[in-house]
């Protein structure tokens, strides 16, 4: 580990002038950064530490019925959180499917929106990696590739975007709240992370010296029907492979009025059709109904040698959390496959 | 009044008790081998190779040299002596060929070899240092994959391991023209990649440089004596001069076997610096080293009509390095299972540009018995048979490979009692169960088949001076329920209470020790330490009978009882000597006897001796998702007599988790063009979870085994292990229809 500044902010402007120049990296919990730094990856000259900004450590009310969720506020706190376990039960089942209770004790808000992807060749410094170093190649396309994109993925990158949390933002239409030299911007969780393309170095929209303050939740939670169904290689503590974040309302005639649906482990980016959502507005929820989304969702998957199997475990899983959202109280801890 | 009587026995043999030094481990205060902390410590982290194969052609060591605090950099190029001969590279673990020697020269033979040795004040520094340090290669091509390989396949090396490890042996019968005409017959293709040990404590080395040329050295390993032979022939020291300790290990699962590179550099460095050095590796250098090896089986079974088994056909190709040929007992166990006639099998190496595998938990057993109980149960399904009947059909009480009767064998109690427990009648046929929800189910069971191995062992007991019994001997234990067990039979033998017996142990200096591995540490070692106490017994009876008004008459050894620190007469039970008037007897000086204990081969030989197990399985398979789900297990263990029930127990739980892993998550995935293992961490290297863990139940079945050792013992490391992995693949089958040859099964396979 090399030498580096501490910088402990007390102010976000504070900790945004301190982040000024190169080479800086903020910390939050650290479950992901200190990792890179030893897997030597990351070489950070300045640590800007923002455990002391207390005044993104809160859960608030927004004046629009949504609700504020501060970044540094811990991925336990906010899923153990009453207001998020009574309106959003989806996000709060959501983040405990995920990591195990000590990182998520840890873990932020803000930085599991930043958590890098659990590609085998991003992770090991002397394999090429277009990601880790643009131009050196992608192994994974030809190599192991179990954890990878069939959906949005470029040559030069296959890569996943591999947190749990991002993936029911995402159904919520969070809207993330940064803050930077320019000023104040509300960037559209649709926006916030970006496919590779011929940059797969760029995770997300977030400029050099911005730093998020909260991920704001509309009002909206689907707290009446909603799903987060992760399927994984192992009951607990490891990545998904393909996950579902699902939420819809009915009318009064048991009608789709409005329906959501997110895919996580199968792109750099949490998945969403939202023109496949629409085929569901107006529809009882069927396995059919479910069933034409999945395949408009699913539309132009290609898988690899490893991981092909995602697309119809995709179609499978979408059908089941759609049927699991009837009755959300089904569902088991830890995101496994109720009914 | 009452006549006095002799006490009760005392039987600390077969009492349940807690590990003594369990508190000690769950409450931090063992100390593992990176943990030891002598003054002015210095650190080395090692730097591995970034090529798979070629020469190192140069070493810019600029950078790294510029960061504070780093002391030496320690390479081929710069290096205390080293042996120059095979021979001082071997251990007790070394199959044949040419060890690896680290920094002996420039030639790189595998991925992530380790190339050099920061030495630095601390251990950040010397990490940093280290991944700065600029190395330029000369890359030559290279040959990683099995299959891609089959061609270059050849019979193994045979060496001195092939007594621990046989060969198989030579076909019997006709096996082309029984399998041709069998009723039933099976053909399968079964393979896995390599695995990892991935013990929880990564491997350390705490090197003091005691200044008159000695080493105290503080090693994870498995054999404490192995490490001492090991650095004295390496660098040509005197044994003398080597002391190796390592009272706790934390995990081994066989990792420790062999001597791990670390142990070389810490060495290394404080032979070079005049230092004390720790090297403690990293868990990604946790996959740099030995592993178990990725393997390709087929199999052929037939049968007859009535179920008996009639051919088989057992043939594996497994992967060894291109400088040691490793090999395991892969394809030798049908025919020890079962009473077939005609055998053919096959054990092929393929040489790669690969480490030298090494064991790994049950090696070859594991891995042979999973395809062949699989194929078994493909057979059983073929023929209408019950999976269990079929199995009782072909029950041996001979092994008919090796024309021998078992020392003991309670394989059918296993059967019986798992079956009973488990609720097996309630079996249905394959895809019958009824739903649970989206679930199916599925019953599966499997048999488990170990070696019970036996060596010579040395220690010594003593008396102290206060009447209590001191055991020692070089043992060291990776799961530390062993100095348990070791105390509770030189309890009985002494007759004190167990709180008047300790073990001293896990140092080289004390008397030697194999390797800890294999199952036998029980068996062998308890052996040595039965008959040091009995060799004790003795002395101490000799000395009784020159004091001074000797009480016992004319009596000899077996008529006077050792109980409660006293010799009692058993015609008279109120005459007695305490041990504490024998010391003062003997000018108040502890009494010692050292006593090896070496096992009658000729009497060995005539038996087949091995544990056996039983596991029963029930799994639910989600229809739509294919998740699988252990929902519970049974598994019934003959392994002759069981010493100490809780640790014993918790010895096959640890082993059937182990089976469910080999059965379910664990694999390391090798880039073949990169020629690099990937998923080189515990967040991609799948171990089980306790979610993963369904309900678990041990049975031991009574087995009594006169020809083993004196007492009875076949040791349970991997016995545990064996059985579950094929009972929960067959339950997976049962439910679901699919057999899945690869493994482990994975979401998406079903």
């Amino acid at each position: 580990m090399n030498d580096f500044d501490y910088y402990r902010a007390t102010d976000v402007d504070g900790a945004v002038a301190a982040a000024a120049g190169p080479a800086y990296t903020y910390i939050g919990g650290g479950t992901n950064l200190i990792d890179l730094w030893k897997y030597d990856l990351t070489h950070p000259e300045k640590l800007v530490d923002l455990n002391g900004l207390d005044a993104l450590k809160e859960i608030t009310e927004l004046p629009d019925g949504g609700l504020r969720l501060g970044a540094l506020v811990t991925n336990n706190a906010t899923a153990y959180h009453p207001t998020v376990q009574t309106r959003y039960p989806l996000l709060s089942r959501t983040i405990l499917a995920g990591a195990t209770p000590q990182i998520r004790n840890a873990a932020t808000n803000g930085g599991n929106l930043l958590q890098r992807t659990r590609c085998y060749y991003f992770y090991d410094a002397s394999s090429p990696c277009n990601k880790r170093v643009p131009g050196s190649g992608c192994p994974a396309r030809e190599g192991h590739n179990r954890l990878h994109a069939v959906l949005g993925h470029s040559e030069s990158c296959i890569a996943t975007m591999p947190s749990d949390m991002c993936v029911a933002l995402a159904a919520l239409e969070a809207v993330v709240r940064v803050t930077g030299p320019e000023g104040d911007r509300h960037i559209p969780f649709a926006e916030f992370h970006r496919l590779p393309g011929d940059q797969p170095e760029r995770d997300n929209t977030l400029g050099a010296d911005e730093l998020i303050l909260s991920i704001d939740l509309p009002a909206r939670g689907f707290a009446d029907h909603h799903t987060y169904l992760k399927l994984r290689d192992r009951h607990s503590y490891a990545f998904a492979l393909v996950s579902v974040a699902l939420g819809y309302e009915l009318d009064e005639a048991g009608k789709i009025t409005v329906a959501r649906i997110a895919l996580g482990g199968v792109a750099h980016k949490p998945w969403r059709v939202p023109e496949a959502e629409a085929l569901l507005v107006g529809e009882l929820p069927s396995e059919e109904q479910f069933s034409r989304a999945a395949d408009a969702i699913l539309a132009g998957a290609v898988g690899f040698e490893h991981n092909a199997f995602k697309t119809d475990l995709a179609h499978r899983a979408i059908l089941r959390a759609g049927a699991m959202a009837q009755d959300p109280s089904t569902q088991r801890p830890g995101a496994k496959p109720s009914l | 009044m009452s006549t006095p009587t002799l006490p009760a026995t005392q039987a600390e043999i077969g009492r349940p008790r807690r590990r003594i030094v369990g508190e000690q481990k769950v409450t931090g205060r063992a100390t593992y081998a990176a943990e030891y902390t002598p003054d002015d410590l210095l650190y080395g982290y090692v730097v591995n190779a970034t090529i798979t194969r070629g020469r190192i052609t140069g070493i810019d060591e600029r950078a790294a040299r510029a960061i504070a605090g780093v002391v030496e950099i320690i390479h081929h190029l710069r290096r205390p002596k080293l042996g120059y001969f095979d021979m001082q590279y071997s251990d007790m673990d070394a199959p044949p060929g040419s060890p690896f020697r680290p920094f002996y020269d420039a030639e790189v033979q595998f991925a992530h070899q380790p190339i050099a040795l920061v030495v630095a004040e601390s251990f950040e520094a010397a990490r940093y240092a280290a991944s700065l340090l600029e190395v330029s290669y000369e890359e030559t091509a290279f040959e990683v994959g099995l299959r891609d390989n089959l061609h270059a396949a050849r019979d193994p090396k045979k060496g001195i391991d092939s007594i621990l490890k046989p060969m198989p042996p030579d076909d019997y019968g006709d096996f082309d023209a029984a399998f041709t005409a069998a009723e039933a017959t099976y053909e399968g293709e079964f393979y896995h990649r390599s695995q990892h040990h991935n013990p929880l404590e990564m491997h350390a080395t705490t090197t003091v440089y005691e200044g008159d040329g000695k080493l105290t050295i503080y090693d994870k390993t498995q054999g404490t004596t192995n490490s001492q032979v090991y650095v004295s022939s390496v660098f040509g020291l005197s044994m003398g001069d080597v002391r190796v300790i390592a009272p706790f290990v934390g995990g081994g699962f066989g990792s420790g076997l062999r001597p791990q590179y670390q142990l070389v550099m810490s060495v290394m460095a404080a032979l070079h610096l005049e230092r004390n050095v720790c090297v403690q590796l990293d868990r990604k250098q946790m996959f740099t080293f030995g592993h178990r090896p990725e393997t390709l089986q087929r199999l052929r079974f037939g049968a007859a009509a009535d179920g008996s088994l009639t051919a088989v056909s057992h043939e594996a190709y497994a992967e060894t390095s291109r400088f040691e040929d490793y090999h395991e007992a892969v394809v030798n166990h049908a025919g020890v299972l079962y009473p077939v006639e005609n055998v053919h099998l096959d054990y092929k190496l393929v040489p790669l540009d690969r480490y030298t595998p090494l064991d790994m938990r049950a090696p070859g057993g594991l891995t042979g018995v999973l395809a062949v109980e699989t194929t078994m149960d493909q057979l059983a399904d073929r023929l209408g048979m019950d999976p269990l009947e079929f199995r009782l059909k072909n029950y041996t009480e001979r092994d008919v490979s090796s024309d021998k009767p078992f020392s003991s064998k309670e394989l059918r109690a296993c059967y019986t009692q798992a079956a009973e427990r488990f609720g097996w009648h309630a079996r249905k046929p394959t895809g019958e169960h009824p739903r649970r929800g989206n679930r199916l189910v599925g019953h599966g069971m499997a048999s488990g088949i170990w070696d019970a191995i036996m060596l010579p062992a040395k220690a010594t007991a003593r008396l102290t001076t206060d009447g209590k019994l001191l055991i020692q001997c070089a043992l060291n234990d990776c799961g530390q329920g062993a100095y348990t067990v070791m105390s509770q039979i030189a309890a009985d033998e002494l007759g004190l209470p167990f709180e008047d017996v300790s073990f001293e142990y896990a140092d080289s200096k004390l008397d030697a020790a194999p390797i800890q591995g294999g199952s036998f540490t029980t068996g062998v070692v308890g052996s040595a330490v039965k008959a040091a106490c009995f060799a004790l017994k003795d002395k101490i009876f000799h000395l009784a009978q020159i004091l001074d008004g000797f009480p016992l008459g004319d009596a000899l050894l077996p008529d006077v009882t050792f109980t409660g620190g006293n010799i009692v007469l058993n015609a008279d039970p109120s005459v007695r000597i305490p041990f504490t008037e024998i010391i003062a007897f003997n000018k108040g000086k502890a009494i010692e006897v050292s006593k090896t204990n070496v096992p009658n081969p000729l009497k060995l030989k005539q038996y087949a001796r091995n544990s056996h197990a039983a596991s029963f399985v029930e799994v639910e398979v989600d229809a739509q998702l294919g998740v699988v789900y252990l929902t519970r297990a049974v598994t019934a263990v003959a392994a002759g007599r069981i010493m100490n029930p809780q640790t014993a127990r918790s010895q096959i739980l640890g082993g059937m988790v182990w089976g469910i892993s080999m059965a379910l998550r664990e694999e390391t995935l090798l880039d073949h063009k990169l020629g690099k293992f990937m998923n080189t961490n515990l967040a991609e290297y799948h171990v089980p979870v306790h979610a993963d863990i369904g309900e678990l139940d041990v049975i031991f079945v009574e087995e009594k085994d006169d020809i083993i050792n004196e007492l009875g013992v076949k040791g349970l490391g991997e016995i545990g292990t064996i059985s579950m992995a094929p009972a929960i693949v067959n339950a997976i089958f049962n439910a679901t229809g699919k057999l899945i040859t690869q493994f482990p099964v994975k979401l998406g396979d079903l």
